[in-house]
């Protein structure tokens, strides 16, 4: 196992002026600092509940007081990877709504998008603004050795999550303003004026005027909330809900208390199942009837655009070097991991003669909900998951179980390595930015590879030194 | 602005000045109890405590009859009954909620303010508090308003959001301050005053106290209780900050704020001026002479209708 912080017993470089410091400050100064840092949280209200769970409706992400660092040259290559990504998965998004020239080329097969539940016929042919169907592109990254990155997956829809690093960073700055004095840190806030420049650059075809920002959330229900008021609120747009908007003569308006105002860019957190009642589920109450038919008329501009989802679907994205090698005519900066695909017969024996080493997921699943990890299951677990995979193999993919890299963290026994990955958020509009971090997650249970919020996992803040 | 955000952010306030007005009536039966018995001995004035609450009703059937009107029954109905809307607890679980439903048109000192007030009234400590030090529970809930009040004044923009907040806070506290007054109209009147004996000072003062108005009053008026300077400090006296004149005053004005920024005069605000004009033409003897109470009814009745007024002029409940 890769640990980013020490190696063969010396202090990786990054994290030299850390661990100086940590020393010198020594355990019990630290551990005052920990229950500080979750009492402000608490204060602040950064919450993420979990669905299906019950209990606390705003459960604390815990939240790990010792920094994942990374130095300016891995960075470098990070973002290169992950710009390259996002600008050929919205390349191919573009293609399988108009030409499909990557089906006829015979790379991706046709079943695999057209079949697939997140395609969306109903944007076929509709040119959103730029040609951009995911604007906020986030990649999930793992390292397993110093030089060796891999991509896990991608996150084309709305990927959450993007609050922490923000909020992290906040806390970290006011629990150790000495550190980000001495250190040079790159710094993460510029975040939400590049979040609103993207937005803008995407104005719809009808909008003669500065565009009007709106952020749409389900509601303070939703496990995300926290984010959609923080994101709005850095931005300065509205949050408004379902009911606050309506549809009036090709055009989508909120209610205000000067009477109905203009929208014209809608950053929605809803799913596209839900945006629509009168196009997509009826039984929506969380969308705007009508919204589709002015979206296609170019009154409005969604991000991200109806039917971004078939792009970061789990059987898609075996096919993103291919897509970057098709559309970019690049090699791919950073690899996939290996992918067997439960569809194909060899494939599927493979998965089913070697599942306690493999880590199985299902196609269309999220949130680390229904997956397998081979090495920590018992027989009779492997044996149940067997079954499900006969029963419907296009529904699996397979991967090795990654020694994913590990960071120190604060656990009840002291400080000890825990697996960590990473998740940095591109945003693609008339420019395509990175902002130098990201989030990086945290299996706090030992020996623990998931890292979902919603399974128990926890977050660090993600430092980039500056050159 | 959203008209969800101006009506969340109108009801946020009006439950935080809800809250410590609750807190203002226990004080008031707490220092009524202290007090040697009059009449038939202190459970008249914890009914009175909730009767000026608006929670009679709601205590009763919440009750068996056999339960004592005692200030541990009664201070913990009104402080963390959750079947009671008006309980503190409730009022700022709702303000919260509300809070939450629009994080982006609050700033972070007033999110903090209150969301910190909730956080410690969960707290079992809390509960003891009441129970062991009934005054310093007031205390507290008392700087949760003044600190949220203080947040907000001094962070938020002087936008629409802000007129819609203070619309909340003045009718609140115009709503409770005519109650207040009503609940206890028969011992302001001149008539039994002069009935001399059977109305103590302290009686009066009950009414200054819940309204904490008591140092002000000597300082306007430098001079004794009487019922006729009592009534005229809580109802027409636009220097007290509990009146309804002042209370009025500042709907009015906010009301004002909302018709030049949006450019729009409208029916409420022809109702405010009207409800104002009342207060300011008033006079204390021909108000006591055409009925107190029947003036105080008169006056709910027009704070209700300018609720409803404001909630159809600007939108409220998406319409």
């Amino acid at each position: 196992m890769f640990n980013e912080m020490k190696m063969n017993d010396q202090v990786r470089e990054p994290y030299r002026a850390l661990v100086d410091w940590m020393d010198a400050t020594g355990p019990d100064v630290l551990a005052q600092k920990r229950l500080e840092a979750e009492t402000l949280f608490r204060k602040i209200g950064i919450t993420f509940a979990v669905y299906g769970e019950g209990g606390d409706p705003e459960r604390l992400i815990p939240f790990d007081l010792i920094p994942r660092i990374f130095t300016a040259a891995e960075w470098r290559k990070l973002e290169r990877g992950v710009k390259q990504r996002a600008r050929a998965l919205n390349t191919f998004l573009y293609d399988v709504y108009h030409n499909a020239e990557i089906i006829r080329a015979g790379i991706v097969p046709a079943d695999l998008v057209y079949r697939n539940a997140a395609f969306e016929p109903a944007v076929i042919g509709i040119d959103p603004p730029r040609r951009v169907y995911s604007h906020i592109v986030g990649v999930d990254v793992v390292r397993v050795s110093p030089d060796e990155f891999y991509v896990l997956e991608d996150n084309c829809r709305t990927p959450s999550g993007v609050s922490y690093m923000l909020e992290n960073r906040e806390i970290m700055m006011r629990m150790f303003p000495e550190l980000f004095s001495k250190l040079r840190i790159e710094p993460v806030d510029s975040y939400p004026d590049q979040l609103l420049k993207t937005l803008k650059s995407i104005a719809p075809r009808k909008c003669e005027n500065d565009p009007n920002i709106v952020v749409l959330t389900p509601g303070a229900m939703n496990s995300a909330y926290y984010e959609h008021s923080f994101l709005a609120d850095q931005m300065g747009v509205e949050l408004v809900e379902g009911q606050d908007l309506f549809v009036s003569e090709g055009r989508v308006y909120m209610r205000t208390t000067r009477g109905p105002e203009r929208v014209d860019v809608i950053y929605r957190r809803i799913d596209d199942d839900f945006i629509d009642p009168l196009c997509f589920r009826p039984d929506s109450v969380l969308g705007v009837p009508g919204l589709m038919n002015v979206y296609r008329s170019g009154g409005v501009a969604i991000c991200s655009a109806p039917g971004a989802g078939v792009a970061d679907d789990k059987a898609i994205y075996t096919y993103v070097p291919d897509m970057i090698r098709f559309y970019l005519g690049q090699e791919p900066i950073l690899n996939n991991v290996p992918t067997w695909k439960c569809a194909r017969q060899d494939d599927l024996k493979y998965v089913l003669e070697h599942l306690p080493e493999l880590v199985v997921k299902e196609v269309h699943g999220s949130g680390g909900y229904g997956m397998l990890v081979g090495p920590a299951s018992t027989k009779e677990e492997c044996a149940t998951y067997a079954e499900r995979i006969k029963a419907n193999p296009s529904d699996f993919i397979a991967q090795p179980t990654l020694s994913l890299s590990a960071c120190p963290t604060f656990v009840e026994s002291g400080i000890a390595p825990r697996h960590v990955d990473f998740r940095p958020f591109c945003l693609v509009g008339d420019d395509i930015r990175l902002t130098p971090g990201g989030l990086t997650r945290v299996a706090l249970r030992e020996g623990s590879l998931v890292v979902n919020s919603s399974q128990g996992g926890g977050v660090k803040d993600t430092w980039i030194m500056a050159e | 602005m959203l008209s969800r955000t101006a009506e969340n952010l109108f009801w946020l306030s009006r439950y935080v000045e809800r809250a410590e007005n609750m807190a203002r009536l226990l004080e008031m039966g707490y220092r009524m109890a202290l007090m040697p018995a009059a009449g038939d001995g202190n459970r008249s004035e914890w009914r009175s405590v909730l009767s000026a609450a608006g929670c009679a009703e709601g205590f009763d059937s919440a009750n068996t009859d056999t339960t004592e009107l005692t200030q541990a029954t009664v201070s913990d109905y009104l402080i963390f009954n959750r079947d009671n809307p008006s309980s503190i607890i409730n009022c700022f679980e709702y303000a919260r909620a509300n809070a939450r439903a629009m994080r982006t048109a609050i700033t972070q000192e007033m999110w903090e303010a209150l969301n910190g007030a909730l956080m410690e009234l969960r707290r079992t400590a809390m509960r003891n508090l009441a129970k062991t030090d009934l005054p310093g529970f007031i205390d507290w809930v008392k700087s949760q308003g003044a600190l949220f009040r203080g947040a907000t004044d001094s962070t938020i923009l002087r936008n629409d959001g802000y007129d819609f907040i203070r619309l909340g806070t003045f009718l609140e506290r115009a709503d409770n301050t005519a109650r207040l007054l009503d609940v206890k109209y028969y011992v302001l009147l001149p008539e039994t005053s002069m009935v001399g004996d059977g109305v103590d000072n302290y009686q009066w003062t009950t009414v200054l106290r819940a309204a904490s108005s008591m140092r002000a009053f000597h300082w306007v008026y430098r001079d004794d209780y009487s019922p006729w300077r009592i009534a005229h400090f809580l109802i027409l006296n636009p220097f007290s900050p509990r009146s309804l004149a002042h209370c009025v005053e500042n709907i009015t004005s906010h009301l004002e704020r909302l018709a030049r920024q949006y450019g729009q005069r409208q029916a409420v605000h022809s109702l405010a001026v009207d409800t104002y004009a009342i207060l300011t033409q008033g006079d204390m003897d021909e108000i006591f002479s055409h009925g107190l109470h029947e003036f105080l009814s008169d006056c709910l009745r027009r704070y209700q209708a300018l609720s409803s007024a404001i909630a159809e002029t600007y939108y409220f409940g998406g319409q």
